[in-house]
């Protein structure tokens, strides 16, 4: 049943999310944005953690314990980092990115 | 093709598709729902990997959770010049050109010859693939939470033990029953601690430059 | 079903027609349900409101009015607003009912009778459940009204609260089975004695403990106010917001909406029976029909699951139309203030029950005093319903409007 679909596709998928939340982050002009590049970043590196688990017997449970410890740490950088974005905006009334130049206030 | 494979396909290119949406979207609300189909997919493929544990998670955890936050925090810093921000036409070329480039980088390290040999961890894979009915990864992970183990170990259908690493098996080092219920602890307290603080940093304070 | 088409039709073709044929049936369900639904739901709150409800419509008592309002939706006009963006507010009915409809996948009608019968039943679909929220809030946006936008993300803000006491609620039975699986909560294995057995309802987790029996009524109510249902429907407040997050939505657009809300409720309604109510058993006989008559007997389990989640669907109906409606501070501070808290304690609770049940064995037997409690109390209601005279209101009596002459001789 699965001798069709091996690693390598599900490597190549968690690539394809990492490429573009990298992308994400490098281009998105709105701070929220770049916190959902970091979001796909992390979900591409959760699915390589759950294939390799599933692929390599001997990682089989470490590789879904890392991916749910993963999972747990994105939700709180996610919060984390909207806070400072709210408070951002609350300072200069906007989130764009390349307005974030100066380190005073 | 095979039942398993067309789902997989399907799966993983609405993840992928979405995901590239993500980039391409100049409207931040759209990009978000985008983001929900991305880590819905991503939740798919945990279920098609047989990891239903991992998967439910995902989708309580980021979709329930995270993209809520993150779209609470999309309404309230919206404002109508700044909901679609613009990007260059140079800047699109440049961002592609990376893009593949970086793409190309890790297709070309996953592809070429590892140390251990893709057959042999598709054979493995082939052994241990539970249908989702008799899958058992909620009590493997709960086992492995309290450090318990497998008293006896898989192995193949000839009988030969399963042991596919990188590392040849006379230096593999010992492994000790490790529990990972202390990890899990810390970062649950970890995640509680960010919370407060979270909550406490994005409280309501007096807008300065506010019109008057 | 899978395992017998996949050797009848080969490995590739059988679980497809399985997997066709299961999606036939929850899709009737659903939908079926949603139309019972709407004439339960006229019919109980003309009753409750003293009046009469549907009568006109295929008979005397109003039974194709489901059916009639279903055409009416149908063939009503789309109307997408100016302003609403265009590609979210299209997808966003789509995202409710899938959410709602997913969860139907691990729910088990009778035993192993599930879409996919899973091991992490509970924990999907609670999960999937909390993925209807996005809907919600991508209708409250995409419509481009400030109304829709407000009576979303009040909408979203209360739905995704109350996920967490409700998630604590089911963790509390979940404790005392040990296992995530729907079935397992139900079943009667082989060799049980007959007053261990699952189907006898002083077996049921409701009356197991004094702790699930409270974590059965915060679930009742997590459940009802995550499925926007009143005393918690500020989401479709008449009085304040129109409609709220389906202002705009009209026809076929606006029935997905009603058909994710009815779904959900008949979800919750699913892991409440199965959870505390025993599922699919009656309660009164000592062993399973499924073990008793094979498949037939499993029809008989399916019909009084359905029957139990119609039972408690009645209730959040009935509780709809006789309790008013919060605000929404008041909501959040029921869930923050008071919900959250008994639930941890409840949690609590139970973890040392457990505990103390390896020392005290005969805290086991504690199910029975609850469970003769419960049925003396719903004696004693009976009884008191039938013995108490009913006097008739008589003639003259102190009116409740003084007479216009003594309005007059009062100036």
């Amino acid at each position: 049943m699965t001798e069709e679909i091996g690693l390598n596709h599900y490597l190549l998928l968690g690539a394809v999310l990492f490429v573009c939340g990298a992308l994400c982050m490098a281009t998105k002009r709105n701070a929220i944005g770049v916190l959902m590049g970091v979001e796909l970043v992390l979900n591409g590196a959760n699915v390589n953690f759950v294939a390799l688990a599933r692929f390599n017997p001997a990682f089989e449970v470490e590789g879904q314990v890392f991916a749910v410890f993963v999972i747990v740490m994105a939700a709180a950088e996610a919060a984390i980092a909207l806070a400072i974005v709210l408070n951002f905006y609350n300072n200069h009334l906007s989130v764009d990115v390349d307005t974030a130049e100066e380190l005073k206030g | 093709m095979s039942l398993h494979a067309f789902l997989f396909y399907v799966v993983a290119g609405l993840t992928g598709l979405s995901a590239i949406a993500v980039v391409v979207t100049q409207n931040i609300v759209r990009s978000a729902a985008f983001l929900l189909f991305a880590l819905a997919g991503t939740a798919g493929v945990f279920f098609l990997l047989g990891a239903d544990f991992v998967g439910a998670t995902q989708l309580l955890v980021y979709v329930g959770g995270v993209l809520v936050l993150v779209v609470f925090g999309v309404m309230l810093t919206a404002q109508e010049p700044f909901v679609s921000m613009k990007t260059g036409a140079a800047e699109w070329v440049v961002a592609a050109v990376v893009g593949l480039l970086l793409y190309a980088a890790i297709a070309v390290s996953v592809l070429i010859d590892p140390v251990v040999k893709p057959v042999e961890l598709q054979k493995a894979g082939a052994q241990t693939a539970p249908t989702p009915e008799a899958s058992r990864s909620t009590e493997v992970l709960g086992e492995a939470f309290l450090g318990l183990q497998e008293a006896t170990p898989k192995q193949y259908k000839d009988g030969s033990p399963i042991k596919v690493t990188g590392i040849p098996p006379e230096r593999a080092p010992k492994r000790t029953p490790m529990g990972y219920l202390l990890p899990f602890e810390i970062v649950s307290v970890h995640l509680l601690v960010v919370l407060i603080g979270a909550a406490y940093l994005a409280r309501a304070k007096r807008r300065r430059g506010a019109s008057t | 079903m899978t395992e017998s088409l996949s050797n009848l039709l080969g490995p590739e073709i059988g679980p497809l027609t399985a997997a066709v044929i299961k999606a036939i049936l929850l899709v009737s369900l659903v939908a079926g349900s949603a139309v019972f639904c709407i004439w339960l739901e006229r019919k109980v709150s003309g009753r409750i409101q003293d009046r009469l409800g549907p009568t006109r419509v295929g008979g005397k008592f109003g039974w194709l009015q489901g059916i009639a309002d279903g055409i009416k939706l149908l063939v009503k006009e789309d109307v997408i607003p100016a302003a609403a963006d265009q590609m979210l507010f299209r997808i966003a009915p789509y995202i409710a009912f899938s959410g709602a409809f997913l969860a139907f996948l691990a729910l088990p009608f009778a035993d192993g009778w599930a879409a996919v019968s899973m091991n992490v039943a509970v924990f999907f679909m609670l999960a999937v459940l909390s993925t209807e929220v996005f809907g919600v809030i991508l209708a409250g946006y995409g419509s481009g009204s400030k109304w829709s936008l407000f009576g979303g993300m009040r909408e979203a803000a209360q739905v995704v609260s109350y996920e967490v006491p409700r998630a604590l609620s089911v963790l509390i039975p979940v404790i005392v089975a040990g296992t995530l699986n729907l079935s397992d909560f139900a079943r009667v294995p082989e060799g049980t004695p007959w007053y261990e057995s699952r189907s006898l309802f002083w077996n049921w987790y409701l009356f197991h403990d004094p702790w699930t029996f409270c974590a059965f009524l915060t679930f009742f109510t997590c459940g009802t106010a995550s499925c926007k249902r009143a005393p918690f429907d500020l989401a479709e407040a008449e009085s304040e917001l129109v409609a709220g997050f389906h202002t705009e939505y009209s026809g076929l657009r606006w029935s997905f909406f009603f058909m994710a809300e009815y779904g959900s409720m008949f979800a919750i309604s699913g892991i409440a029976t199965l959870l505390f109510l025993g599922g699919w058993h009656v309660g009164i006989f000592p062993n399973d029909f499924g073990n008793w008559l094979g498949a037939a007997g499993n029809v008989i389990n399916v019909i009084v699951f359905i029957f139990k989640c119609w039972l408690l669907v009645f209730v959040m109906i009935w509780v709809r139309w006789t309790l008013p409606r919060l605000r929404i501070d008041q909501v959040m501070m029921m869930c923050i203030k008071y919900l959250l808290p008994i639930t941890c304690v409840l949690l609590l609770l139970i973890s040392l029950w457990q505990m103390a049940v390896s020392v005290w064995p005969a805290l086991l037997y504690v199910k029975y005093l609850m469970a003769g409690a419960c049925v003396a109390f719903v004696l004693a209601v009976i009884v008191k319903l039938i013995t108490t005279r009913h006097t008739l209101p008589v003639a003259g009596s102190a009116p409740v409007w003084r007479s216009p002459q003594s309005m007059v001789r009062s100036s």
